[in-house]
């Protein structure tokens, strides 16, 4: 095969905690066959080296809290061929968008003695509101495995095997025994996006949802369950409002109780 | 698992060492032995060591969307209902590879396939789960397109049935025909009484391999009285059954595609598709292909998919099936009603498993019986 061109590769942060960026450089293994056949351009987190724009794939980590990152998201799409998000706060808001539901500037009354230095917006939001995202790894954080096959896909021209049905079909294929049915533990996962490995489920916890909702939830129908399990209106509130909390379904679930 | 049944010989009868005989036996001819076993809160089948992995005294109690262990007071090993999931998972793996291709200088070149794997000994299988097997079978073995790897697995299986001596909450074998009595497709069938120093087999050989199998062990003939306690008490479980299908309706469920039922049923299915995978008959597959960075490798992968995911009924456009209201429609008439079409027999063994597995748990005997309801007083 003739050798093809590597694409640039830019990885940018927003409100986030670096996870998913750590993501990638977890790879350890694959690593090198990465940096093998894509140019690593943009990626403050891994090297000092900076070239400029445009990129062929940026890969987006993090929420839109400031008018800065409102300006700076837009200058990135502008720079990017393919522009990915990577995790629940740059596909949902992530567990920072909890300040969707509150008065931000009272919080910002009661924790910063100089509040006027502060320059923020009401809300976190998703890299989506505000420029075309073509393609989206959800997870808080992402999931190693696919972000290696986003890669995978983008450099050989394929689709990426990412599902978007629920976790339950992720569970049983792996042969993972349903905690909420043997044990009556809550859990999220008929109403989440597969994707993470099985991580909670296979540890005796119910799934908390950090890969957000699947592509049809209902979550009516789940929260009414949860409550006959005997989860008040305020838990299963507090369980749709984590990493998740501003992704569409699970913020009206939880506005309908409390 | 055998096609046809032979003769069967004299039942034998033995204890729990005879039992721990036949699995060293199975075991020392090369099989993997999979029985039932205590793990994650339920009985599992799964990897066998000898027969003290085996349940000892553990039952089960099932309700829609509930499942829980429970201590029976005896030493019954094959004591508790049916497992999560079924043989399926071994016999039609959830995730398998088809082929593996490299490419070369002038294309690229399929690669020889993995050795196979031994053989499967299987321990403890239902009635219902016989028949789940037979109607897998069919599904997978048109002849002119049988798929080699399921026919071989199940072709080399060596099946140790066990009759159901009581039925579960969530049972309704007896309605579709399929259960609780073992008629058909072991090679050894067991029958567990309780005896003063633990379970007793009256065991009965249904294949020439069965029968040799059962010679190697130490075994008394059966007596009459072991005979008609056997029998006595499968004929007790038929009775019990803790659920009915309305058959005469399910099998009629694809003339009812606009019934209002589907709305109600759609308000509580979360389209999560646990029923459709632990289904002991669902075969419904998406194949994805893998590469290395390079491309210079590729896998062809074929995977469990479900009819409630929305990937699944996609074509170019939009998925077939947008609503939920389909998706727990499509399933529920392919399986008890239009399976008959494709298959000459219904997809519903009476299990179970999606009214116990359903985390809402959504019935679907009941839902039939709603529709069976509505019709009364209609032609």
């Amino acid at each position: 095969m003739a050798e093809r061109k590597k694409p640039k590769l830019a990885v940018w942060k927003f409100s986030s905690c670096d996870g998913c960026q750590l993501s990638l450089i977890d790879c350890e293994d694959e690593l090198l066959a990465i940096a093998d056949e894509v140019r690593i351009s943009y990626f403050l987190e891994a090297t000092r080296k900076v070239e400029k724009g445009p990129y062929d794939i940026s890969l987006v980590e993090g929420s839109i809290t400031t008018p800065h990152d409102i300006k700076a998201i837009r200058e990135v799409r502008k720079q990017s061929k393919v522009l990915v998000t990577i995790g629940a706060c740059a596909t949902a808001g992530g567990i920072q968008a909890l300040r969707n539901f509150k008065n931000v500037k009272e919080f910002i009354r009661c924790v910063y003695a100089h509040p006027e230095y502060i320059d923020t917006l009401t809300t976190s939001t998703a890299v989506s509101d505000h420029v075309h995202v073509d393609f989206e790894l959800r997870g808080c954080p992402i999931s190693k495995h696919q972000l290696l096959e986003l890669l995978n896909a983008t450099l050989n021209g394929r689709k990426p095997n990412v599902s978007h049905h629920s976790q339950c079909i992720e569970c049983k294929r792996n042969g993972v025994v349903c905690r909420m049915v043997a044990a009556g533990t809550p859990c999220l996962g008929p109403v989440t996006q597969a994707g993470c490995g099985t991580l909670c489920p296979s540890k005796d916890r119910g799934c908390y949802g950090c890969f957000g909702p699947m592509e049809t939830p209902n979550t009516a129908s789940l929260a009414a369950h949860l409550k006959e399990l005997g989860q008040s209106g305020r838990d299963v509130q507090r369980l749709f409002r984590s990493f998740n909390a501003n992704a569409e379904a699970f913020r009206k679930e939880s506005e309908s109780h409390g | 698992m055998p096609g046809v049944d032979t003769p069967a010989s004299a039942a034998t009868v033995f204890d729990l060492d005879g039992l721990a005989a036949l699995v060293t036996a199975l075991k020392s001819k090369g099989y993997r032995v999979i029985g039932p076993r205590v793990a994650d809160d339920a009985v599992v089948y799964d990897d066998i060591d000898d027969v003290r992995d085996l349940p000892a005294g553990i039952g089960d109690e099932q309700a829609g969307g509930r499942y829980r262990l429970r201590k029976r007071g005896d030493s019954a090993v094959f004591g508790y209902t049916v497992s999560p999931q079924g043989w399926k998972r071994h016999l039609f793996p959830p995730r398998q590879k088809l082929f593996a291709a490299r490419r070369s200088a002038t294309g690229f070149e399929v690669l020889p396939p993995d050795p196979a794997p031994p053989p499967f000994a299987f321990i403890g299988v239902r009635a219902c789960e016989l028949a789940a097997m037979a109607v897998q079978a069919k599904v997978f073995g048109d002849k002119d397109y049988a798929d080699p790897g399921y026919q071989g697995r199940l072709k080399d299986a060596f099946v140790v049935a066990v009759e159901c001596g009581e039925a579960g909450d969530l049972c309704f074998c007896a309605s579709m025909g399929t259960g609780p009595a073992v008629k058909a497709g072991y090679d050894v069938k067991l029958v567990e009484l309780a005896g003063k120093d633990g379970p007793r087999f009256i065991a009965t050989a249904g294949t020439a391999r069965g029968e040799k199998m059962l010679g190697k062990l130490k075994a008394a003939k059966a007596a009459d009285g072991d005979l008609k306690a056997a029998a006595d008490r499968v004929a007790k479980a038929a009775k019990k059954m803790g659920r009915k299908m309305e058959t005469a309706t399910s099998a009629r469920l694809k003339e009812f595609s606009e019934h209002p039922r589907w709305d109600q049923v759609a308000a509580r299915c979360m389209t999560c598709g646990n029923c459709t995978m632990v289904c002991p008959t669902c075969f419904c597959t998406t194949v994805e292909d893998v590469t290395d960075l390079k491309g210079d490798n590729a896998e062809r992968w074929r995977m469990w998919d479900s009819c409630f995911s929305v990937e699944f009924s996609y074509i170019h456009g939009g998925p077939i099936r947008s609503e939920a209201r389909s998706r727990y429609r499509q399933w529920i008439t392919h399986k008890l009603s239009t399976w008959f079409d494709q298959f000459g027999t219904a997809g519903c063994v009476g299990c179970g498993r999606c009214i116990a597995w359903c985390p809402v748990g959504i019935d679907i005997t009941e839902e039939v019986a709603a529709i069976h309801e509505s019709l009364k007083g209609r032609k």
